[in-house]
């Protein structure tokens, strides 16, 4: 019941955006993923839900190889990827860019109610369910696509910088949500961040990138220990 | 801002058009608004010519064809430049089996809608790797590689001749016009029934996801080249009993009646009407049908030589289409639900709702244009 990813490299052209990247995440924890801007967090998420086909290595979830399979059935073995600043349908409404996710993992009676209480986890939204979400703001489109991916009650969450474009007090309640969401089930949540100081505060073990290699992979307790290190790739 | 108030000349809430709802489920709006048009046209055609009952019976027919190429632009954002060859596809199925077989009418039209979709498998999948241009130069090449088959067996498809088709005898002293007409219209609406309904379901749902973006509706679990491919069988199944109905309307099927430019009409008309609209089809359709018997009679009234006269629907048809696109962008019935907003705005005001995220009126939001608002 967890994720290992075992020597996975990743090439775009001539350019390797991951090099023999190896570590393994814990379900009922989070994982934060940090490092500095073409570190290859992106990528690494990308390599995991399948839209991005790596040059070598396995990603093994739940003891299957996904690497090789479509974005779809990965989708559908219970990966909920929310990529980077995107990731909604903006002409579907708020509740129809819900009900998409439920289509193939929630029984019909059940759908209604499990957009409820996305609702009732996210009020903000519930107000505009009927309005196309090409309206909604930068931070409600953000809480709907992290509504969209806990509604299929995902088993690996992959979250690309959630914190996007969000007010630091709606970040700190955002991260408060996965935590709960997280803590004491078996759910593994990948998160790659910029504000490393928040993503480690809530996380349980932390990756940092550098170049598309693995620098540390420790608990996120350690990292925020170790000043070099804070100081060398995570500029705190 | 508007401030939020009292209404200033709204009429009470026991008016009727206030309280006139049309059904929430959609299969029994859609039956309803399918049948309230069956009465209309039933009155239109017992009333008129037999002439304009086979003009309406022509609407019809390209109603169902355009509906088909709605769906999948629209609803799909694949773009078609193939659906003429589609018809071309169902009409010789349809053909083929009257001239050979004593089967019934409604197997060889259901033969016809078989044959196209099956056509429609054929060119879809290779499809779902291709986008915009690059999609609607091989759809265009399909349509262009079609005719010449029909040409090389000739001993099977009938050569420049054709194949004849007959039309099943009318009930009762009804007159061969008016029943033929009878006969698409039934086809267009429940074609119309059948769409409107499926645009309202998962499936709609997932066209419009995979149009709109492709990694997020991935993500979402939603098979991709699945949904691209089933859109494309749709909407070559409608041009399969549209070419068929066409094929009827002439009593005769030859290359003559398909080419290209009946492709690029029929886009050209569907944008006409409003892209991704079902309703919007019939204005696209009446322009298909009329443009280019208005264009005669101008040319005869200028008395312009026939060579001039053969440009002149293309060349009117053109300046519609710029024309509309520059009056309402969303096509003609984009425009008449503006207007008709506009109207009930102007009769009914309502305190402005303020959309919390952009700070606008309700009103002012933009709202993506779709049949079921």
């Amino acid at each position: 019941m967890m994720l290992e990813i075992e020597e996975l490299s990743v090439s775009y052209g001539a350019v390797n955006a991951l090099s023999s990247v190896t570590f393994s995440a814990q379900p009922g924890a989070i994982t934060a993923i940090l490092g500095a801007n073409g570190a290859g967090k992106t990528t690494l998420l990308r390599s995991i839900s399948g839209l991005v086909k790596p040059r070598s290595g396995s990603v093994c979830f739940e003891g299957e190889e996904l690497v090789g399979k479509t974005v779809e059935n990965i989708a559908r073995r219970g990966v909920a990827h929310v990529p980077e600043g995107r990731g909604i349908i903006e002409e579907l409404t708020v509740e129809d860019n819900l009900r998409l996710a439920t289509l193939w993992c929630i029984r019909r009676r059940e759908r209604q109610g499990a957009i409820e209480a996305t609702f009732e986890l996210f009020p903000r939204l519930s107000g505009f369910r009927r309005r196309h979400a090409s309206t909604l703001s930068g931070g409600e489109r953000q809480m709907l696509v992290i509504g969209r991916a806990l509604i299929s009650r995902p088993k690996l969450l992959l979250l690309d910088e959630p914190s996007l474009g969000l007010a630091p007090l709606v970040t700190a309640q955002l991260m408060a949500l996965l935590r709960e969401h997280t803590d004491g089930t078996d759910v593994t949540v990948v998160l790659v961040e910029q504000n490393a100081r928040s993503a480690l505060s809530v996380s349980r073990n932390a990756v940092v990138l550098n170049l598309g290699e693995v620098v540390i992979s420790d608990t996120a307790a350690a990292v925020a220990a170790d000043s070099g290190l804070r100081h060398h790739y995570l500029g705190f | 801002m508007r401030q939020q108030g009292p209404p200033r000349h709204s009429l009470d809430n026991t008016s009727w058009l206030r309280r006139f709802r049309l059904p929430t489920q959609p299969l029994l709006r859609h039956l309803i608004l399918a049948l309230c048009g069956a009465g209309i046209l039933y009155l239109v055609t017992s009333s008129l010519s037999p002439y304009n009952d086979y003009e309406i019976g022509e609407i019809a027919l390209y109603v169902i064809a355009l509906a088909g190429l709605s769906l999948l632009t629209g609803m799909n954002g694949q773009i078609s430049l193939g659906n003429g060859a589609f018809m071309a596809v169902g009409a010789y199925t349809m053909a083929l089996l009257m001239t050979h077989t004593q089967m019934n009418f409604i197997v060889e039209l259901l033969a016809a809608i078989g044959a196209a979709a099956a056509m429609g498998l054929v060119i879809g999948i290779p499809a779902t790797r291709l986008k915009g241009p690059y999609l609607a130069g091989m759809t265009l090449l399909f349509a262009l590689a079609l005719p010449p088959i029909a040409d090389k067996w000739s001993t099977t498809f009938g050569g420049d001749q054709g194949l004849t088709t007959t039309v099943p005898n009318a009930p009762g002293n009804i007159n061969p016009e008016e029943w033929l007409a009878w006969i698409q219209i039934i086809g267009a609406l429940i074609t119309l029934v059948l769409l409107a309904n499926l645009i309202q379901s998962r499936f709609g749902r997932s066209f419009r996801a995979v149009r709109d973006d492709e990694i997020a509706a991935s993500v979402a679990g939603i098979h991709v080249g699945r949904t691209k491919v089933l859109a494309f069988v749709i909407s070559a199944g409608c041009a399969g009993l549209a070419g068929g109905f066409l094929g009827l309307s002439t009593g005769v099927v030859n290359t003559g009646e398909f080419p290209l430019t009946l492709s690029i009409q029929l886009l050209a008309a569907m944008v006409l009407g409003g892209t991704g609209s079902l309703m919007g089809m019939w204005w696209g359709a009446v322009l298909l049908v009329y443009l280019s018997q208005w264009s005669t009679s101008l040319s005869g009234y200028f008395n312009l030589g026939s060579g001039a006269s053969a440009y002149l629907a293309t060349i009117i048809f053109g300046v519609v289409l710029i024309v509309v696109m520059i009056a309402a962008p969303t096509g003609i019935q984009g425009g008449l639900r503006w207007t008709w907003r506009r109207i009930l705005g102007l009769l009914f005001r309502q305190p402005a709702v303020i959309h919390p995220a952009s700070g606008l009126p309700d009103d002012r939001v933009p709202i993506y244009q779709s049949d079921e608002r």
